[in-house]
């Protein structure tokens, strides 16, 4: 780092985003639209980024589109950051041709590995592109894969071996879909050169949302402590007991960094699914059960040792306050908290 | 203009358009061109996922989950039609409280497409150098350019406002878990139901003051054509009228007729009805849609089981890889055996919108009318939510439980912003062993059926303008556009 003039890029010299989408939703494009204080294109131009070419929000098409791609091929515009959307697909039979990049005769598989080679920096957008997300679920009908996982493998459609021309791997802001500011923050980063390999997780996310639980700020936390369950979606209580919630274990942000507004899944009265997890999309039971064997579920708080969890766990239910049991399985609130006299305290 | 831009051009050619952008998803179409015409179009989505076989061998309840992932820009819709369907399994409904915020949801989300489709998708195109010499470009530039456009940029703020209703609602946007068959996963409270309206009010407040220049009572009780032309001329400054302006000057209303037929599945269920009805409108008839009577024909698409159409209870989705005689990976919707149109215009015509309706017996579905039809859609559309959100009780249940049954079939049908959106589910055992979906734009953009008849989109182009020289027509970018395609949505 040499100073201001370095932490982004410049009108003169912009940070360059070449954007494509394959095997996925959009989701992750149309969750950026989302951001907020400031939109998305503020926050974009004032950190020098500049979309060489985005499937959704650029005015070029067609011929005009393979232009650009053609300029970058020949070296005439550097590309600092490749960013994929949605899972690669590999199908059928090898050939790609499950996705065509409209317009080229090509398999867009092809395409991504050709331009990712030409990258300074290469980022996969969402759960899709980095591991290869719901598009690869059940019997993976496409063959789909990461950039460079297939689910929790090292490899897919780059290989482990990759490194992008900064001699970085490809870097994972997994979800499902990505919470607008875990894209910005990334790429503004990326384009302040402060992202090492440090920065990312063991699936290769970045840090600054990955190392933070779901639970962390989750606003049933006192249900939690109380072992005070919900039995049903709409219950007001902790779902980790029945109802598959895996915000103990899941990596993200999301209950101290909200969505649209005040949002985020246990908000709004669902279980967290970890959906910024590699294999997410194949929990080997019901989204929504809890697995257990003998009462106690399988999957516990990620740091939290089984004897520990059923020794503390037996003490919080028979420690539960009435008012916990009974909103816990209910969808509003049945009895408030006492209010004290706070002399008598 | 150079003069290698006037004149007509006479050889006969083919184009191949893509990637084509500012839609949802992959999309290339196939264009022969003659006399400075399109005298034939395929239109071909070259990305397959297979999301139908993904959801096969699971829990129905899973559904949920994996449905909405089929689509970004819509998936509260998918969600939607996956929960109706799960309901119908179920033998249940949602309760009232669920019913109202559902729609809520479902509403939610189309007026933000509605809104992403005209200031980000749509109007940009004539932002483009192509139309520098007409008298409205400097304020369509200044409004609609790409990426900077004044008033593109104040909607992509206005929608990620409009988004706060799912994040109070239902945790977040795309891909909630909040419709359930029985209702809604999450309780709003009295303060919740101010903060709603707050949020209502902002996006009103954009609307008017940019958008139409006027209440959104006003465009919503428009009711005839002469009174729109009238606003073309002396109406209130907005981009509503730059892109009345714009349509009369490059006729817009003359582009991208298809078959004028128009089906409709019926949009936010009430207790007396869906608040836009269900319903088909052909021949200039209205008519009930019986769902008995969809199919879909693979022919032309790159699936096997190509003797005989399917209905959905009965579809499959084998792709067949090493094809050649399939163009795309999208099948052919029919209704008793015809292509239909969907979409805003479609359910604005089918419950009988006055304005819509007269626009349509002049000249048809065309770019003009879908657009149109999308802004006043709007308009009512969030009048509607206000009154929605006051209807909230929040003391009364919010979702109902039911169990799946070990076996069973059933459909849901609903409307996505993009028109008629279909699940139909059959469970064997407790697990889905079929799962068959018909988007908006698999009707819309249907590849040819048997008989060999066009779908809605492919009839639509012929006849566009190619201009000499022209690789990527302005004009079938429009027609395209008019559409508001989903792609994802239609191959899944």
């Amino acid at each position: 780092m040499s100073g201001l003039a370095t932490f982004s890029g410049t009108p003169d010299s912009p940070f360059t985003v070449l954007w494509l989408q394959s095997g996925g939703c959009g989701g992750c494009t149309m969750s950026l639209l989302c951001a907020e204080g400031p939109d998305v294109m503020t926050t974009l131009e004032g950190a020098g980024i500049s979309l060489l070419w985005h499937p959704s929000l650029s005015e070029e098409t067609g011929d005009e589109a393979l232009d650009i791609f053609a300029r970058i091929q020949a070296g005439e515009i550097v590309l600092d950051a490749l960013c994929v959307e949605g899972a690669l697909l590999r199908g059928p039979n090898g050939t790609g041709r499950f996705h065509m990049l409209a317009g080229t005769g090509r398999a867009t598989i092809e395409w991504v590995r050709e331009l990712a080679g030409l990258a300074r920096y290469v980022v996969a957008v969402g759960t899709c592109a980095a591991y290869g997300g719901v598009t690869a679920a059940g019997l993976n009908p496409t063959d789909a894969c990461g950039l460079q996982y297939d689910g929790r493998r090292e490899g897919g459609a780059l290989g482990a071996g990759f490194r992008s021309r900064e001699g970085l791997p490809v870097i994972n802001v997994a979800g499902c879909p990505t919470h607008p500011n875990w894209v910005t923050e990334t790429l503004m980063l990326l384009a302040a050169g402060l992202v090492s390999p440090q920065d990312l997780d063991a699936y290769r996310r970045p840090r600054f949302y990955a190392d933070h639980l779901v639970h962390h700020g989750c606003t049933r936390n006192e249900y939690y402590e109380y072992k005070a369950s919900a039995e049903k979606l709409s219950d007001l209580g902790c779902m980790m007991e029945h109802l598959g919630c895996l915000g103990t274990q899941a990596h993200a942000d999301c209950n101290t960094r909200p969505w649209n507004g005040e949002g985020s899944c246990t908000r709004g009265g669902y279980s967290c699914i970890n959906c910024t997890a590699p294999e997410f999309e194949e929990p080997g039971h019901p989204f929504l059960e809890t697995p257990k064997i003998a009462g106690i579920p399988i999957g516990l708080p990620t740091d939290m040792p089984k004897a520990w969890f059923i020794a503390l766990s037996s003490l919080a239910k028979a420690a539960t306050p009435e008012r916990l049991k009974r909103n816990a399985v209910s969808d509003h609130p049945v009895v408030p908290p006492t209010v004290r006299d706070i002399k008598r305290r | 203009m150079s003069i290698l831009e006037t004149g007509a051009e006479s050889a006969p050619r083919r184009l191949i358009v893509g990637p084509f952008n500012r839609v949802e998803g992959d999309l290339e179409v196939r264009l022969e061109v003659a006399d400075g015409a399109v005298t034939a179009a395929y239109v071909s989505s070259p990305l397959f996922r297979g999301f139908e076989r993904i959801l096969e061998g699971r829990d129905p309840r899973d559904a949920l989950i994996i449905a909405p992932r089929i689509c970004g820009i819509c998936s509260v819709s998918q969600s939607q039609a996956a929960a109706l369907a799960l309901a119908g399994l179920q033998g249940i409904g949602p309760t009232e409280n669920g019913r109202i915020a559902t729609n809520l949801l479902v509403a939610t989300e189309n007026v933000a497409d509605h809104l992403t489709h005209f200031h980000l998708f749509f109007m940009p195109d004539f932002a483009r150098a192509a139309y520098s010499g007409r008298p409205w470009f400097p304020a369509a530039e200044a409004r609609f350019k790409a990426g900077r456009g004044t008033s593109a940029r104040r909607m992509v703020e206005a929608r990620a406002t409009l988004f706060h209703v799912l994040g109070l609602l239902a945790g977040r946007w795309p891909h909630t878990l909040a419709i359930q068959p029985g209702g809604v996963t999450r309780r709003a409270d009295r303060r919740d139901q101010m903060r709603l309206l707050a949020t209502l009010r902002a996006v009103r407040g954009v609307l008017e003051a940019q958008l139409f220049g006027a209440p959104l009572e006003q465009v919503a009780e428009l009711s005839d054509p002469a009174e729109l032309e009238a606003w073309r001329a002396n109406g209130p400054e907005g981009d509503f009228r730059l892109f009345l302006e714009i349509a009369a000057d490059l006729g817009l209303d003359r582009m991208g007729r298809a078959y004028d037929r128009f089906l409709s599945h019926g949009a936010y269920p009430g207790e007396e009805g869906p608040f836009y009805a269900a319903g088909l409108m052909a021949e200039g008839e209205r008519g009930a849609v019986d769902p008995a009577g969809i199919t879909e024909d693979h022919t032309f698409a790159r699936m096997e089981e190509r003797g005989h159409p399917h209905h959905p209870f009965a579809g499959s989705t084998l792709p067949d890889a090493a094809d050649e005689t399939g163009y795309t990976w999208c099948k052919a919707p029919r209704l008793f055996g015809r292509p239909f149109e969907t979409g805003a215009l479609a359910r604005q015509v089918v419950d009988g919108q006055p304005l819509l309706t007269g626009l349509v017996a002049q000249g048809g579905g065309s770019v003009y009318s879908r657009v149109v039809a999308r802004l006043l859609e709007t308009a009512r559309t969030l009048i509607a939510m206000e009154a929605w959100v006051r209807a909230l009780d929040p003391d009364a249940p919010w979702c109902a439980e039911g169990l799946n049954p070990s076996n069973g079939q059933a459909a849901g049908l609903t409307e996505a912003a993009r028109g008629a959106l279909g699940h139909w589910v059959s469970v064997e055992r407790g697990r889905i062993a079929r799962y068959q979906i018909i988007a908006p734009t698999t009707w819309n953009f249907s590849p040819r059926d048997a008989q060999g008849i066009p779908g809605p989109l492919e009839a639509a182009l012929v006849g566009a303008r190619v201009k000499p020289g022209e690789k990527t027509p302005i004009s079938v970018q429009h027609i395209v556009r008019s559409f508001d395609p989903c792609m994802v949505c239609t191959v899944h």
